[in-house]
């Protein structure tokens, strides 16, 4: 048999997206394979985890009880048990930040070829991955020469599987010895609090990369001040210290669906778009016309912002 | 103490490429130390200013061209850096295990009490070299560090891993460790006249296959790139043209339309 396991993510009680897109992913694959689907649950309340993933497609869910929430500790050597156990030709984790935190120790412990954030999967004798490179420029396609392989799955690139389906829960039995693990985790922080909640704008005016300069800003917060937008920003800028991180849109920051979102000077990288995708318009101003953010753009301006955004400013006074 | 820090040297694609059989065209690509690795430097540099007999090694897997970048990391404060390469090392397709093998070799060299890696490359974003490495050595390690504290013994890292939805995961780690470094952990510093000049005369060991009791086998990788292509664009954009003022103007008329902007 040429199964494939799967390793579902979940935080605080709840079954990430990523893990019903990879149920997808995973019996695709699992068909191309001529295999079962497992999927592995591991930590947390594994009963009403494993009730939410009962899902059509999964042929298997092996649960394993230990700890209230993520240790790469006990992900790594759970999953590598499981997949000892198993012996399925795939295992699929998810590239999330957690799945960044275990996947590759666990493909080092198996000795499998890692594919990492695959957006797609296609198997006919042998795996052939799509991938991304040079900030989305360019789609890759790699083969594997062998089996089994370890695959992280990129979220929101698969649809996630809603039908119910009656689904053998079975307890896997792992010795997890926390008190042993070299990292423990302290608990969770929520960050980015404070006067604006842009996860509450109509109307959000979004800086990138493209501003270069802290000081050019201000040509923004003139913008935002002319069309009582509130202003938001990706990921550099937060990290330059110039907007304080309750700004940040984006995988790692705020998801937000305003009516509006002007996005000035953002590339649109993957982990941005994550966090703005759902907003009703979204509008992009940047010189690059290969920009991905011009690819769910409804209205697109290929200029210079230095040029661009004055003269709206100017439209509005 | 030591602390080892991974330095690539990524390639990034001009705004306008073409590709050329499986990669970008060499003209099209420039190349600069990558992004994540800058602020895993900073991190190393920080801390060795912050403690007394600290020493700094950064260690990179690339062609003679990356000194280049190897300087920078130098000029920033590293002590002396490592280079990692041969004939047979520039002939294979380095997947995650030959990356891991050929920095665990490194690692047995070097005996470093803390790694510091970027959490990912810019230009081929696999994100999984640092705990394939963590996991390989025993050290123990945390993915997505954008806050990092140490005890003032150095036994343990105190970090926060950013994880998704503005929430940080609190974590203490005991060292020795690898740490994989997320952008905005720090602010990296620019190099100084002073540091660069200083850089010219610090070491570059260049170690080979060979020199790591390693041979070819360690690199070979059953992954391949077969294609490159670029994505279909999705997009059905209207865009607006004309002067930046028309464009402007049009621009204007789509946000009263929507009524987002009131007169």
């Amino acid at each position: 048999m040429s199964d494939v396991l799967a390793v579902a993510d979940h935080r605080r009680g709840a079954v990430r997206d990523v893990s019903v897109e990879m149920v997808r992913a995973g019996r695709e694959l699992a068909a191309d394979l001529g295999g079962d689907l497992h999927l592995a649950v591991i930590a947390g309340d594994t009963d009403a985890l494993a009730e939410t993933l009962s899902l059509d497609g999964v042929d298997a869910i092996h649960t394993v009880e230990a700890g209230a929430e993520f240790n790469h500790d006990l992900y790594a050597g759970a999953t590598a048990a499981l997949f000892e156990e198993l012996s399925p030709t795939a295992l699929l984790m998810p590239n999330s930040v957690n799945g960044l935190d275990y996947a590759p120790a666990v493909a080092n412990r198996l000795d499998l070829p890692l594919v990492a954030d695959a957006v797609g999967l296609a198997y006919d004798g042998g795996l052939e991955a799509t991938r991304e490179m040079y900030a989305s420029k360019v789609a890759t396609t790699v083969e594997l020469s062998e089996e089994p392989f370890a695959v992280t799955v990129r979220g929101g690139e698969w649809a996630a599987v809603e039908e119910r389906a009656d689904v053998p829960v079975e307890a896997f039995d792992y010795e997890f010895d926390e008190s042993a693990s070299g990292a423990r985790v302290q608990g969770f922080e929520e960050v980015g609090a404070g006067d604006v909640d842009i996860a509450d704008a109509d109307f959000l005016v979004s800086v990138g990369r493209g501003i270069e300069e802290e000081e050019n800003l201000e040509l923004i917060e003139e913008l935002v001040e002319a069309t009582g937008a509130t202003m938001s920003s990706s990921r550099p800028i937060v990290d330059n210290g110039w907007l304080p991180k309750n700004r940040q849109v984006g995988q790692s920051g705020k998801q937000v669906t305003p009516d509006v979102y002007l996005a000035i000077g953002i590339s649109g990288a993957v982990q941005h778009v994550a966090g703005m995708k759902g907003a009703e318009t979204i509008i992009a101003i940047n010189t690059d016309p290969n920009a991905p953010i011009f690819d769910i753009a409804d209205y697109g301006i290929v200029g210079d912002l230095f040029d661009v955004v004055p003269a709206l400013i100017e439209q509005f006074e | 103490m030591k602390i080892l820090v991974t330095v690539k040297e990524v390639a990034e694609a001009a705004d306008d490429f073409e590709i050329d059989g499986t990669d970008i065209g060499e003209q099209y690509l420039e190349y600069d130390l990558n992004e994540w690795d800058d602020y895993a430097v900073e991190a190393a540099v920080q801390l060795s200013e912050a403690y007394d007999d600290v020493e700094t090694v950064s260690v990179t897997i690339g062609p003679e061209r990356s000194e280049e970048t190897i300087r920078m990391a130098l000029a920033k404060g590293v002590d002396r850096a490592v280079r990692v390469w041969d004939d047979d090392v520039a002939a294979a397709e380095l997947d995650v295990a030959a990356k891991t093998r050929l920095l665990s070799a490194v690692i047995a060299e070097e005996e470093p009490d803390l790694v510091l890696t970027g959490v990912q490359a810019a230009d081929d974003g696999f994100g999984a070299t640092g705990v394939s490495l963590a996991d390989d050595i025993g050290f123990d390690w945390a993915a997505v560090v954008n806050h990092l504290e140490t005890e003032d013994d150095l036994s343990t890292a105190h970090v926060h891993r950013e994880l998704e939805g503005g929430i940080e995961e609190l974590t203490d780690v005991d060292l020795p460790a690898v740490l994989t470094i997320q952008t905005g952990l720090n602010e990296p510093r620019y190099a100084s006249l002073r540091g660069i000049r200083a850089a010219q005369s610090k070491e570059i060991a260049e170690y080979g296959l060979d020199d790591l009791g390693l041979d070819a086998d360690a690199v070979a990788s059953p992954i391949s790139r077969t294609a490159m292509y670029e994505p279909e664009t999705e997009s059905d954009a209207t865009y607006f043209d004309g002067s930046a003022e028309e464009q402007a103007a049009q621009l204007a008329d789509v946000l009263r339309n929507k009524g987002v902007v009131s007169e």
